[in-house]
Protein backbone atom coordinates (compact mmCIF):
# COMPACT_ATOMS: atom_id res chain seq x y z
CA UNK A 1 0.00 0.00 0.00
CA UNK A 2 1.29 3.44 -0.82
CA UNK A 3 1.88 5.93 1.93
CA UNK A 4 -1.13 7.96 3.03
CA UNK A 5 -0.87 11.66 3.69
CA UNK A 6 -3.00 14.10 5.64
CA UNK A 7 -6.46 14.53 4.11
CA UNK A 8 -6.39 11.28 2.11
CA UNK A 9 -9.57 9.21 2.08
CA UNK A 10 -8.62 6.09 4.03
CA UNK A 11 -10.15 3.11 5.78
CA UNK A 12 -9.34 2.03 9.33
CA UNK A 13 -9.97 -1.15 11.31
CA UNK A 14 -10.65 -1.36 15.00
CA UNK A 15 -11.55 -4.12 17.44
CA UNK A 16 -14.54 -2.96 19.47
CA UNK A 17 -14.98 -6.05 21.64
CA UNK A 18 -12.28 -8.74 21.84
CA UNK A 19 -13.32 -12.39 22.25
CA UNK A 20 -14.36 -12.89 25.86
CA UNK A 21 -15.91 -9.43 26.10
CA UNK A 22 -18.64 -9.97 23.52
CA UNK A 23 -22.38 -10.50 24.11
CA UNK A 24 -23.35 -13.65 25.99
CA UNK A 25 -24.91 -16.60 24.17
CA UNK A 26 -23.07 -16.32 20.84
CA UNK A 27 -22.37 -19.41 18.72
CA UNK A 28 -18.78 -20.55 19.47
CA UNK A 29 -17.37 -19.56 16.04
CA UNK A 30 -18.70 -16.02 16.50
CA UNK A 31 -17.57 -15.76 20.13
CA UNK A 32 -14.04 -16.78 19.09
CA UNK A 33 -13.70 -13.76 16.76
CA UNK A 34 -13.57 -10.13 17.87
CA UNK A 35 -16.37 -7.66 17.13
CA UNK A 36 -14.53 -5.48 14.65
CA UNK A 37 -15.34 -2.27 12.82
CA UNK A 38 -14.20 -0.58 9.63
CA UNK A 39 -14.77 3.11 8.97
CA UNK A 40 -13.64 5.51 6.25
CA UNK A 41 -12.57 9.10 6.69
CA UNK A 42 -9.94 11.73 5.94
CA UNK A 43 -6.55 11.03 7.53
CA UNK A 44 -5.65 13.45 10.30
CA UNK A 45 -1.94 12.53 10.67
CA UNK A 46 0.65 14.06 8.32
CA UNK A 47 1.69 10.66 6.96
CA UNK A 48 0.97 7.02 7.73
CA UNK A 49 1.42 3.54 6.31
CA UNK A 50 -0.63 0.37 6.60
CA UNK A 51 -0.76 -1.00 10.12
CA UNK A 52 -0.21 2.38 11.79
CA UNK A 53 -2.74 3.45 14.37
CA UNK A 54 -4.21 6.66 12.98
CA UNK A 55 -7.16 9.00 13.39
CA UNK A 56 -9.65 9.89 10.70
CA UNK A 57 -12.40 12.45 10.41
CA UNK A 58 -15.48 10.74 8.99
CA UNK A 59 -17.95 12.35 6.58
CA UNK A 60 -20.17 13.33 9.54
CA UNK A 61 -17.22 14.92 11.35
CA UNK A 62 -16.55 12.23 13.93
CA UNK A 63 -12.95 11.51 14.91
CA UNK A 64 -12.25 7.77 15.02
CA UNK A 65 -8.96 5.97 15.65
CA UNK A 66 -7.90 2.59 14.35
CA UNK A 67 -5.39 0.68 12.27
CA UNK A 68 -4.88 2.02 8.74
CA UNK A 69 -5.87 -0.69 6.25
CA UNK A 70 -6.49 1.05 2.92
CA UNK A 71 -6.02 4.32 1.05
CA UNK A 72 -8.91 5.36 -1.19
CA UNK A 73 -10.50 1.89 -0.87
CA UNK A 74 -12.19 0.53 -3.98
CA UNK A 75 -15.80 -0.61 -4.27
CA UNK A 76 -15.32 -4.27 -5.10
CA UNK A 77 -18.78 -5.05 -6.39
CA UNK A 78 -19.58 -6.44 -9.81
CA UNK A 79 -22.17 -8.49 -11.67
CA UNK A 80 -20.27 -11.75 -11.19
CA UNK A 81 -20.49 -14.51 -13.79
CA UNK A 82 -23.56 -15.27 -15.88
CA UNK A 83 -25.26 -18.22 -14.22
CA UNK A 84 -25.77 -21.22 -16.50
CA UNK A 85 -28.79 -22.24 -14.42
CA UNK A 86 -30.49 -18.91 -15.18
CA UNK A 87 -29.40 -18.36 -18.79
CA UNK A 88 -32.25 -20.33 -20.35
CA UNK A 89 -35.02 -19.49 -17.90
CA UNK A 90 -36.47 -16.65 -19.98
CA UNK A 91 -36.39 -18.57 -23.27
CA UNK A 92 -38.00 -21.62 -21.66
CA UNK A 93 -40.86 -19.52 -20.27
CA UNK A 94 -41.42 -17.77 -23.61
CA UNK A 95 -41.55 -21.16 -25.31
CA UNK A 96 -44.27 -22.30 -22.89
CA UNK A 97 -46.27 -19.14 -23.57
CA UNK A 98 -45.85 -19.52 -27.35
CA UNK A 99 -46.94 -23.17 -27.25
CA UNK A 100 -50.06 -22.14 -25.39
CA UNK A 101 -50.76 -19.37 -27.93
CA UNK A 102 -50.46 -21.90 -30.81
CA UNK A 103 -52.86 -24.33 -29.16
CA UNK A 104 -55.40 -21.53 -28.98
CA UNK B 1 -18.14 11.93 24.81
CA UNK B 2 -16.49 11.75 28.22
CA UNK B 3 -13.35 9.64 28.39
CA UNK B 4 -14.90 7.96 31.42
CA UNK B 5 -17.79 6.50 29.42
CA UNK B 6 -17.92 2.76 29.97
CA UNK B 7 -17.89 1.17 26.51
CA UNK B 8 -17.91 -2.45 27.69
CA UNK B 9 -20.82 -4.54 26.46
CA UNK B 10 -22.61 -4.72 29.83
CA UNK B 11 -21.84 -1.05 30.49
CA UNK B 12 -23.45 0.17 27.27
CA UNK B 13 -26.41 -2.22 27.51
CA UNK B 14 -27.15 -0.96 31.03
CA UNK B 15 -27.61 2.55 29.59
CA UNK B 16 -29.91 1.29 26.82
CA UNK B 17 -33.13 2.83 28.12
CA UNK B 18 -31.74 6.33 28.70
CA UNK B 19 -29.92 6.32 25.33
CA UNK B 20 -33.11 5.22 23.57
CA UNK B 21 -35.31 7.76 25.26
CA UNK B 22 -33.05 10.61 24.17
CA UNK B 23 -32.64 9.23 20.66
CA UNK B 24 -36.30 8.72 19.75
CA UNK B 25 -37.72 11.81 21.45
CA UNK B 26 -40.59 9.71 22.71
CA UNK B 27 -41.50 8.52 26.18
CA UNK B 28 -42.83 5.01 25.70
CA UNK B 29 -43.82 4.72 29.37
CA UNK B 30 -47.03 6.65 28.66
CA UNK B 31 -48.36 3.71 26.62
CA UNK B 32 -47.69 1.00 29.22
CA UNK B 33 -50.76 -0.68 30.72
CA UNK B 34 -48.93 -2.78 33.30
CA UNK B 35 -47.27 -6.19 33.02
CA UNK B 36 -47.00 -7.40 29.44
CA UNK B 37 -49.58 -4.98 28.06
CA UNK B 38 -49.31 -1.62 26.37
CA UNK B 39 -51.78 0.44 24.37
CA UNK B 40 -50.67 -0.17 20.79
CA UNK B 41 -53.37 1.89 19.09
CA UNK B 42 -52.77 4.81 21.43
CA UNK B 43 -49.06 4.69 20.55
CA UNK B 44 -49.82 4.65 16.83
CA UNK B 45 -52.38 7.46 17.15
CA UNK B 46 -50.40 9.78 19.44
CA UNK B 47 -46.86 9.19 18.31
CA UNK B 48 -47.43 8.45 14.66
CA UNK B 49 -49.08 10.61 12.03
CA UNK B 50 -52.42 10.41 10.28
CA UNK B 51 -52.50 8.96 6.80
CA UNK B 52 -52.99 12.42 5.26
CA UNK B 53 -50.08 13.86 7.24
CA UNK B 54 -47.82 10.99 6.17
CA UNK B 55 -48.81 11.43 2.52
CA UNK B 56 -47.97 15.15 2.72
CA UNK B 57 -44.62 14.49 4.41
CA UNK B 58 -43.74 11.87 1.79
CA UNK B 59 -44.80 14.09 -1.11
CA UNK B 60 -42.28 16.72 0.07
CA UNK B 61 -39.42 14.36 -0.74
CA UNK B 62 -40.89 12.55 -3.73
CA UNK B 63 -41.83 9.37 -1.90
CA UNK B 64 -44.85 7.20 -2.73
CA UNK B 65 -47.43 7.32 -5.51
CA UNK B 66 -45.51 4.57 -7.27
CA UNK B 67 -47.03 2.79 -10.28
CA UNK B 68 -49.10 -0.36 -9.97
CA UNK B 69 -48.29 -2.61 -12.93
CA UNK B 70 -50.20 -5.64 -14.16
CA UNK B 71 -47.86 -8.58 -14.85
CA UNK B 72 -49.76 -10.02 -17.79
CA UNK B 73 -47.14 -12.48 -19.01
CA UNK B 74 -46.40 -13.86 -15.55
CA UNK B 75 -50.16 -14.24 -15.01
CA UNK B 76 -50.43 -16.18 -18.29
CA UNK B 77 -47.50 -18.34 -17.24
CA UNK B 78 -49.07 -19.08 -13.84
CA UNK B 79 -52.33 -20.07 -15.55
CA UNK B 80 -50.52 -22.74 -17.60
CA UNK B 81 -50.05 -24.77 -14.44
CA UNK B 82 -53.31 -23.77 -12.71
CA UNK B 83 -56.51 -25.83 -12.48
CA UNK B 84 -59.24 -24.85 -14.99
CA UNK B 85 -60.68 -21.41 -14.26
CA UNK B 86 -57.89 -20.59 -11.82
CA UNK B 87 -55.01 -18.14 -12.11
CA UNK B 88 -55.58 -14.72 -10.54
CA UNK B 89 -54.30 -11.52 -12.16
CA UNK B 90 -50.95 -10.54 -10.62
CA UNK B 91 -50.13 -6.86 -10.07
CA UNK B 92 -46.95 -5.38 -8.66
CA UNK B 93 -46.41 -2.08 -6.87
CA UNK B 94 -43.17 -0.79 -8.36
CA UNK B 95 -41.68 0.57 -5.15
CA UNK B 96 -38.20 0.62 -6.70
CA UNK B 97 -39.35 3.97 -8.15
CA UNK B 98 -39.02 5.60 -4.71
CA UNK B 99 -35.95 7.75 -3.96
CA UNK B 100 -33.40 5.32 -2.52
CA UNK B 101 -34.87 2.48 -4.56
CA UNK B 102 -37.32 0.69 -2.26
CA UNK B 103 -40.49 0.98 -0.16
CA UNK B 104 -38.20 1.73 2.78
CA UNK B 105 -38.20 5.36 1.61
CA UNK B 106 -41.69 5.56 3.09
CA UNK B 107 -40.40 4.74 6.57
CA UNK B 108 -37.29 6.86 6.19
CA UNK B 109 -39.29 9.88 4.97
CA UNK B 110 -41.29 10.09 8.18
CA UNK B 111 -38.32 9.29 10.45
CA UNK B 112 -36.18 12.01 8.87
CA UNK B 113 -39.06 14.49 8.96
CA UNK B 114 -39.51 13.73 12.66
CA UNK B 115 -35.78 14.06 13.35
CA UNK B 116 -35.63 17.45 11.60
CA UNK B 117 -38.80 18.64 13.36
CA UNK B 118 -37.40 17.74 16.78
CA UNK B 119 -34.14 19.53 16.01
CA UNK B 120 -31.76 16.58 15.77
CA UNK B 121 -28.64 17.23 13.65
CA UNK B 122 -28.50 13.74 12.27
CA UNK B 123 -30.00 10.27 12.08
CA UNK B 124 -28.60 6.79 12.68
CA UNK B 125 -29.95 3.45 11.54
CA UNK B 126 -28.60 -0.05 12.08
CA UNK B 127 -29.40 -1.99 8.93
CA UNK B 128 -27.80 -4.17 6.31
CA UNK B 129 -30.88 -3.79 4.13
CA UNK B 130 -32.43 -1.25 1.78
CA UNK B 131 -33.37 0.91 4.72
CA UNK B 132 -29.82 2.31 4.84
CA UNK B 133 -30.00 3.84 1.37
CA UNK B 134 -33.53 5.04 2.10
CA UNK B 135 -32.49 6.85 5.28
CA UNK B 136 -29.36 8.24 3.63
CA UNK B 137 -31.40 9.57 0.71
CA UNK B 138 -34.10 11.13 2.91
CA UNK B 139 -31.49 12.57 5.30
CA UNK B 140 -29.78 14.18 2.31
CA UNK B 141 -33.05 15.86 1.31
CA UNK B 142 -33.69 17.10 4.85
CA UNK B 143 -30.12 18.35 5.37
CA UNK B 144 -29.38 15.88 8.17
CA UNK B 145 -26.16 14.03 8.87
CA UNK B 146 -26.56 10.28 8.51
CA UNK B 147 -24.74 7.25 9.89
CA UNK B 148 -25.63 3.73 8.77
CA UNK B 149 -24.25 0.82 10.80
CA UNK B 150 -24.08 -2.43 8.83
CA UNK B 151 -23.30 -5.99 9.88
CA UNK B 152 -21.05 -6.73 6.91
CA UNK B 153 -17.97 -8.92 7.13
CA UNK B 154 -17.09 -12.29 8.67
CA UNK B 155 -13.87 -13.24 10.46
CA UNK B 156 -12.27 -14.06 7.05
CA UNK B 157 -13.07 -10.48 5.95
CA UNK B 158 -15.62 -11.71 3.38
CA UNK B 159 -18.84 -9.82 2.66
CA UNK B 160 -22.06 -10.43 0.78
CA UNK B 161 -22.02 -8.44 -2.47
CA UNK B 162 -25.59 -7.32 -1.75
CA UNK B 163 -24.63 -5.61 1.52
CA UNK B 164 -21.51 -4.08 -0.03
CA UNK B 165 -23.69 -2.51 -2.72
CA UNK B 166 -26.10 -1.12 -0.13
CA UNK B 167 -23.16 0.43 1.71
CA UNK B 168 -21.92 2.01 -1.51
CA UNK B 169 -25.39 3.45 -2.09
CA UNK B 170 -25.42 4.96 1.42
CA UNK B 171 -22.08 6.64 0.71
CA UNK B 172 -23.40 7.90 -2.61
CA UNK B 173 -26.12 9.75 -0.66
CA UNK B 174 -23.52 11.28 1.65
CA UNK B 175 -23.88 8.97 4.64
CA UNK B 176 -21.13 7.63 6.88
CA UNK B 177 -21.14 3.84 6.80
CA UNK B 178 -19.87 2.01 9.87
CA UNK B 179 -19.09 -1.57 8.89
CA UNK B 180 -19.14 -4.25 11.58
CA UNK B 181 -18.21 -7.90 11.74
CA UNK B 182 -20.83 -10.61 12.26
CA UNK B 183 -22.78 -10.58 15.48
CA UNK B 184 -25.82 -9.20 17.26
CA UNK B 185 -23.64 -6.51 18.87
CA UNK B 186 -24.50 -4.34 15.89
CA UNK B 187 -27.11 -3.09 18.34
CA UNK B 188 -24.45 -2.46 21.00
CA UNK B 189 -22.41 -0.27 18.68
CA UNK B 190 -25.56 1.43 17.43
CA UNK B 191 -26.17 2.54 21.05
CA UNK B 192 -22.57 3.75 21.31
CA UNK B 193 -23.04 5.85 18.16
CA UNK B 194 -26.35 7.30 19.39
CA UNK B 195 -24.76 8.24 22.70
CA UNK B 196 -21.68 9.74 21.07
CA UNK B 197 -23.49 11.83 18.46
CA UNK B 198 -26.86 12.62 20.05
CA UNK B 199 -28.47 11.81 16.71
CA UNK B 200 -32.01 10.57 16.17
CA UNK B 201 -32.66 6.82 16.18
CA UNK B 202 -34.23 6.29 12.74
CA UNK B 203 -35.36 2.85 13.83
CA UNK B 204 -37.45 0.76 11.47
CA UNK B 205 -39.80 0.10 14.34
CA UNK B 206 -40.98 3.49 15.62
CA UNK B 207 -44.63 4.53 15.21
CA UNK B 208 -43.45 7.14 12.64
CA UNK B 209 -41.60 4.54 10.60
CA UNK B 210 -44.48 2.10 10.48
CA UNK B 211 -47.04 4.86 9.86
CA UNK B 212 -44.94 5.67 6.79
CA UNK B 213 -45.89 2.32 5.23
CA UNK B 214 -49.62 2.82 5.72
CA UNK B 215 -49.69 4.96 2.57
CA UNK B 216 -48.44 1.93 0.63
CA UNK B 217 -51.42 -0.19 1.68
CA UNK B 218 -53.79 2.70 1.05
CA UNK B 219 -52.38 3.31 -2.45
CA UNK B 220 -52.66 -0.41 -3.28
CA UNK B 221 -56.36 -0.36 -2.41
CA UNK B 222 -57.02 2.84 -4.35
CA UNK B 223 -55.06 1.82 -7.44
CA UNK B 224 -56.52 -1.68 -7.67
CA UNK B 225 -60.03 -0.25 -7.39
CA UNK B 226 -59.32 2.35 -10.05
CA UNK B 227 -57.83 -0.20 -12.47
CA UNK B 228 -60.19 -3.13 -11.90
CA UNK B 229 -63.24 -1.86 -10.06
CA UNK B 230 -62.77 -4.34 -7.23
CA UNK B 231 -60.73 -5.02 -4.13
CA UNK B 232 -57.71 -7.34 -4.26
CA UNK B 233 -58.31 -10.89 -3.04
CA UNK B 234 -54.90 -10.86 -1.39
CA UNK B 235 -51.84 -8.73 -0.92
CA UNK B 236 -48.48 -10.48 -0.58
CA UNK B 237 -45.92 -8.78 1.60
CA UNK B 238 -42.30 -9.72 2.19
CA UNK B 239 -41.85 -10.27 5.92
CA UNK B 240 -38.57 -9.41 7.67
CA UNK B 241 -39.05 -7.40 10.87
CA UNK B 242 -42.80 -7.19 10.29
CA UNK B 243 -43.12 -3.46 9.55
CA UNK B 244 -43.95 -3.99 5.90
CA UNK B 245 -46.81 -6.35 6.83
CA UNK B 246 -48.05 -4.15 9.67
CA UNK B 247 -47.99 -0.83 7.82
CA UNK B 248 -49.45 -2.20 4.59
CA UNK B 249 -52.26 -3.99 6.42
CA UNK B 250 -53.09 -0.89 8.46
CA UNK B 251 -53.19 1.23 5.31
CA UNK B 252 -55.54 -1.22 3.63
CA UNK B 253 -57.83 -1.17 6.66
CA UNK B 254 -57.83 2.64 6.46
CA UNK B 255 -58.93 2.29 2.83
CA UNK B 256 -61.73 0.04 4.12
CA UNK B 257 -60.26 -2.89 2.19
CA UNK B 258 -61.24 -5.41 4.83
CA UNK B 259 -61.77 -8.61 2.87
CA UNK B 260 -58.31 -8.70 1.33
CA UNK B 261 -56.15 -11.50 2.73
CA UNK B 262 -52.88 -10.29 4.22
CA UNK B 263 -50.18 -12.81 3.30
CA UNK B 264 -46.65 -12.51 4.68
CA UNK B 265 -43.81 -14.15 2.75
CA UNK B 266 -40.23 -14.92 3.81
CA UNK B 267 -37.34 -16.70 2.16
CA UNK B 268 -36.76 -19.98 3.96
CA UNK B 269 -33.37 -19.90 5.69
CA UNK B 270 -34.22 -22.54 8.29
CA UNK B 271 -31.16 -24.23 9.75
CA UNK B 272 -28.87 -21.20 9.37
CA UNK B 273 -27.99 -19.40 12.61
CA UNK B 274 -28.33 -15.64 12.25
CA UNK B 275 -25.53 -14.86 14.72
CA UNK B 276 -23.10 -17.40 13.25
CA UNK B 277 -19.84 -16.21 11.76
CA UNK B 278 -19.82 -19.39 9.67
CA UNK B 279 -23.42 -19.23 8.40
CA UNK B 280 -23.38 -15.49 7.69
CA UNK B 281 -21.98 -15.82 4.17
CA UNK B 282 -23.72 -19.09 3.35
CA UNK B 283 -27.02 -17.33 2.76
CA UNK B 284 -27.84 -15.41 -0.39
CA UNK B 285 -30.63 -13.28 1.06
CA UNK B 286 -29.66 -10.77 3.72
CA UNK B 287 -33.22 -9.74 4.61
CA UNK B 288 -36.84 -10.76 4.04
CA UNK B 289 -36.00 -14.22 5.37
CA UNK B 290 -37.28 -16.49 8.14
CA UNK B 291 -34.25 -15.64 10.32
CA UNK B 292 -35.82 -12.24 10.90
CA UNK B 293 -39.46 -12.98 10.08
CA UNK B 294 -40.20 -15.75 12.55
CA UNK B 295 -38.45 -14.26 15.63
CA UNK B 296 -39.95 -10.81 15.02
CA UNK B 297 -43.45 -12.16 14.39
CA UNK B 298 -43.37 -14.24 17.55
CA UNK B 299 -41.80 -11.57 19.80
CA UNK B 300 -41.82 -8.09 18.25
CA UNK B 301 -40.28 -6.30 21.23
CA UNK B 302 -36.81 -7.64 20.45
CA UNK B 303 -36.41 -4.49 18.33
CA UNK B 304 -34.22 -1.40 18.83
CA UNK B 305 -37.04 0.59 20.49
CA UNK B 306 -38.84 -0.14 23.79
CA UNK B 307 -42.10 -1.01 22.01
CA UNK B 308 -42.09 -2.18 18.42
CA UNK B 309 -44.74 -0.60 16.17
CA UNK B 310 -44.40 -3.55 13.78
CA UNK B 311 -46.60 -6.36 15.10
CA UNK B 312 -47.37 -8.67 12.22
CA UNK B 313 -49.38 -11.38 13.99
CA UNK B 314 -52.10 -8.78 14.54
CA UNK B 315 -52.64 -8.64 10.79
CA UNK B 316 -51.43 -11.81 9.08
CA UNK B 317 -53.99 -14.16 7.54
CA UNK B 318 -51.29 -16.48 6.15
CA UNK B 319 -47.52 -16.72 6.31
CA UNK B 320 -45.73 -18.44 3.42
CA UNK B 321 -42.11 -19.32 2.72
CA UNK B 322 -40.31 -19.63 -0.60
CA UNK B 323 -36.81 -20.86 -1.39
CA UNK B 324 -33.83 -18.77 -2.49
CA UNK B 325 -33.80 -20.60 -5.83
CA UNK B 326 -37.48 -19.83 -6.48
CA UNK B 327 -36.88 -16.12 -5.86
CA UNK B 328 -33.84 -15.98 -8.17
CA UNK B 329 -35.91 -17.80 -10.83
CA UNK B 330 -38.79 -15.31 -10.48
CA UNK B 331 -36.34 -12.40 -10.60
CA UNK B 332 -35.14 -13.72 -13.96
CA UNK B 333 -38.72 -14.19 -15.20
CA UNK B 334 -39.72 -10.68 -14.11
CA UNK B 335 -36.85 -9.27 -16.17
CA UNK B 336 -37.35 -11.47 -19.22
CA UNK B 337 -41.15 -11.66 -19.44
CA UNK B 338 -42.17 -8.30 -18.01
CA UNK B 339 -39.12 -6.17 -18.84
CA UNK B 340 -38.60 -5.19 -15.20
CA UNK B 341 -35.08 -5.76 -13.89
CA UNK B 342 -35.41 -5.53 -10.11
CA UNK B 343 -33.47 -6.74 -7.07
CA UNK B 344 -33.98 -10.33 -5.91
CA UNK B 345 -34.91 -9.65 -2.26
CA UNK B 346 -37.83 -7.47 -3.36
CA UNK B 347 -39.19 -10.36 -5.42
CA UNK B 348 -39.70 -12.67 -2.45
CA UNK B 349 -43.45 -12.08 -2.32
CA UNK B 350 -43.63 -12.24 -6.13
CA UNK B 351 -42.43 -15.84 -6.03
CA UNK B 352 -45.20 -16.67 -3.57
CA UNK B 353 -47.78 -14.75 -5.63
CA UNK B 354 -47.03 -16.95 -8.63
CA UNK B 355 -47.96 -19.93 -6.47
CA UNK B 356 -51.01 -18.37 -4.75
CA UNK B 357 -52.41 -17.16 -8.11
CA UNK B 358 -53.10 -20.80 -9.02
CA UNK B 359 -55.43 -21.12 -5.99
CA UNK B 360 -57.64 -18.19 -6.99
CA UNK B 361 -60.15 -17.54 -9.75
CA UNK B 362 -59.04 -15.79 -12.94
CA UNK B 363 -61.03 -12.64 -12.23
CA UNK B 364 -59.47 -12.18 -8.79
CA UNK B 365 -56.60 -9.79 -8.09
CA UNK B 366 -53.32 -10.48 -6.32
CA UNK B 367 -50.99 -7.65 -5.39
CA UNK B 368 -47.27 -7.96 -4.79
CA UNK B 369 -46.70 -4.74 -2.91
CA UNK B 370 -43.02 -4.03 -3.57
CA UNK B 371 -40.02 -4.16 -5.84
CA UNK B 372 -36.50 -2.95 -5.02
CA UNK B 373 -33.69 -1.46 -7.10
CA UNK B 374 -31.00 -3.68 -8.56
CA UNK B 375 -27.35 -3.10 -9.42
CA UNK B 376 -23.88 -4.58 -9.21
CA UNK B 377 -23.78 -6.92 -6.21
CA UNK B 378 -27.53 -6.81 -5.73
CA UNK B 379 -28.55 -9.10 -8.55
CA UNK B 380 -28.88 -12.88 -9.12
CA UNK B 381 -25.55 -13.33 -10.93
CA UNK B 382 -23.20 -11.74 -8.35
CA UNK B 383 -25.19 -13.23 -5.46
CA UNK B 384 -25.00 -16.73 -6.94
CA UNK B 385 -21.35 -16.25 -7.97
CA UNK B 386 -20.62 -15.43 -4.33
CA UNK B 387 -22.71 -18.36 -3.04
CA UNK B 388 -20.69 -20.78 -5.19
CA UNK B 389 -17.45 -19.28 -3.86
CA UNK B 390 -18.69 -20.19 -0.37
CA UNK B 391 -19.23 -23.81 -1.33
CA UNK B 392 -22.98 -23.58 -1.92
CA UNK B 393 -24.12 -25.79 -4.82
CA UNK B 394 -26.35 -24.16 -7.44
CA UNK B 395 -28.27 -26.41 -9.84
CA UNK B 396 -31.56 -26.81 -11.69
CA UNK B 397 -34.09 -29.18 -10.15
CA UNK B 398 -37.11 -29.39 -7.90
CA UNK B 399 -37.21 -26.61 -5.26
CA UNK B 400 -38.26 -29.11 -2.60
CA UNK B 401 -34.61 -30.24 -2.58
CA UNK B 402 -33.40 -26.76 -1.58
CA UNK B 403 -31.19 -26.74 1.53
CA UNK B 404 -30.29 -23.31 2.97
CA UNK B 405 -26.53 -22.82 3.12
CA UNK B 406 -25.79 -25.91 1.02
CA UNK B 407 -27.97 -26.14 -2.06
CA UNK B 408 -29.82 -23.55 -4.12
CA UNK B 409 -32.19 -25.19 -6.58
CA UNK B 410 -33.33 -23.15 -9.58
CA UNK B 411 -36.68 -24.69 -10.62
CA UNK B 412 -36.82 -26.66 -13.87
CA UNK B 413 -40.33 -25.43 -14.66
CA UNK B 414 -42.64 -22.60 -13.50
CA UNK B 415 -45.11 -25.22 -12.27
CA UNK B 416 -42.62 -26.22 -9.57
CA UNK B 417 -42.86 -22.87 -7.81
CA UNK B 418 -44.85 -23.67 -4.73
CA UNK B 419 -44.95 -21.51 -1.61
CA UNK B 420 -45.07 -23.43 1.65
CA UNK B 421 -47.46 -22.58 4.46
CA UNK B 422 -46.10 -21.78 7.91
CA UNK B 423 -48.57 -22.81 10.60
CA UNK B 424 -49.87 -19.48 11.86
CA UNK B 425 -51.39 -21.07 14.96
CA UNK B 426 -47.99 -22.54 15.82
CA UNK B 427 -46.49 -19.05 15.53
CA UNK B 428 -49.23 -17.70 17.80
CA UNK B 429 -48.51 -20.40 20.35
CA UNK B 430 -44.82 -19.56 20.10
CA UNK B 431 -45.69 -15.93 20.90
CA UNK B 432 -47.76 -17.01 23.91
CA UNK B 433 -44.96 -19.29 25.07
CA UNK B 434 -42.65 -16.28 25.27
CA UNK B 435 -45.35 -14.25 27.03
CA UNK B 436 -45.73 -17.06 29.53
CA UNK B 437 -41.99 -17.16 30.17
CA UNK B 438 -42.06 -13.39 30.81
CA UNK B 439 -44.87 -13.83 33.33
CA UNK B 440 -43.03 -16.68 35.08
CA UNK B 441 -45.75 -18.31 37.18
CA UNK B 442 -47.82 -15.19 37.82
CA UNK B 443 -51.44 -15.26 36.66
CA UNK B 444 -52.51 -13.15 33.67
CA UNK B 445 -54.26 -9.88 34.45
CA UNK B 446 -57.47 -9.38 32.40
CA UNK B 447 -55.82 -6.39 30.69
CA UNK B 448 -52.94 -8.64 29.65
CA UNK B 449 -55.30 -11.32 28.39
CA UNK B 450 -57.10 -8.81 26.21
CA UNK B 451 -53.77 -7.43 24.99
CA UNK B 452 -52.40 -10.88 24.10
CA UNK B 453 -55.58 -11.77 22.21
CA UNK B 454 -55.15 -8.61 20.11
CA UNK B 455 -51.45 -9.31 19.65
CA UNK B 456 -52.10 -12.66 18.00
CA UNK B 457 -55.46 -11.72 16.43
CA UNK B 458 -57.26 -14.37 18.39
CA UNK B 459 -59.76 -14.60 21.22
CA UNK B 460 -59.25 -14.14 24.94
CA UNK B 461 -60.52 -17.70 25.39
CA UNK B 462 -57.76 -19.02 23.11
CA UNK B 463 -55.18 -17.17 25.20
CA UNK B 464 -56.70 -18.43 28.43
CA UNK B 465 -56.83 -22.01 27.16
CA UNK B 466 -53.15 -21.86 26.18
CA UNK B 467 -52.10 -20.59 29.59
CA UNK B 468 -54.23 -23.20 31.34
CA UNK B 469 -52.94 -26.11 29.22
CA UNK B 470 -49.34 -25.11 29.69
CA UNK B 471 -49.51 -24.63 33.44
Amino acid sequence: MEQAKKGDWVQIYKVLLPPGERAPGLPPETAAAPLAMKVKGHLIEETATAGDVVSVQTITGRIVTGELIAVNPAYRIDYGCPQPELLNVGAEARRLLNEEAEVK
Amino acid sequence: MSVKTDLSYPGVMSRKNEIMKRAVGLDYDQFELGGLAFDYEMMMAQAGYSLDQVARIQAETGVGRTPLLELRNLTRLARLSAPPGKGARIFVKDEACNPGGSFKARRAAVSCYQAAKLGYRGVIAATSGNYGAAVASQAAMRGLNCIIAQELFDSRDLSQPEILEKGRACEAYGAEVVQLSVGPELFYHFLVLLEETGYFNASLYTPFGVAGIETLGFEVAEQVRALTGRDPAAVLITHAGGGNVTGTARGMIKANCRDTAVIGVSVDLSGLHMASDRDFNRKSFTTGHTGFGVPFATWPDRADVPRNAARSLRYLDRYLTVTQGEVFYMTELLAQLEGLERGPAGNTSLAAAFSVARELNRDEILVVQETEYTGAGKHPSPQLTFARSQGVVVRRGDPVDNKPGELIVIPNRPAQISARELDLNALKRSYLKKARAEKKSEPLHPVERKYLAAEINSTENWVEDYFREES
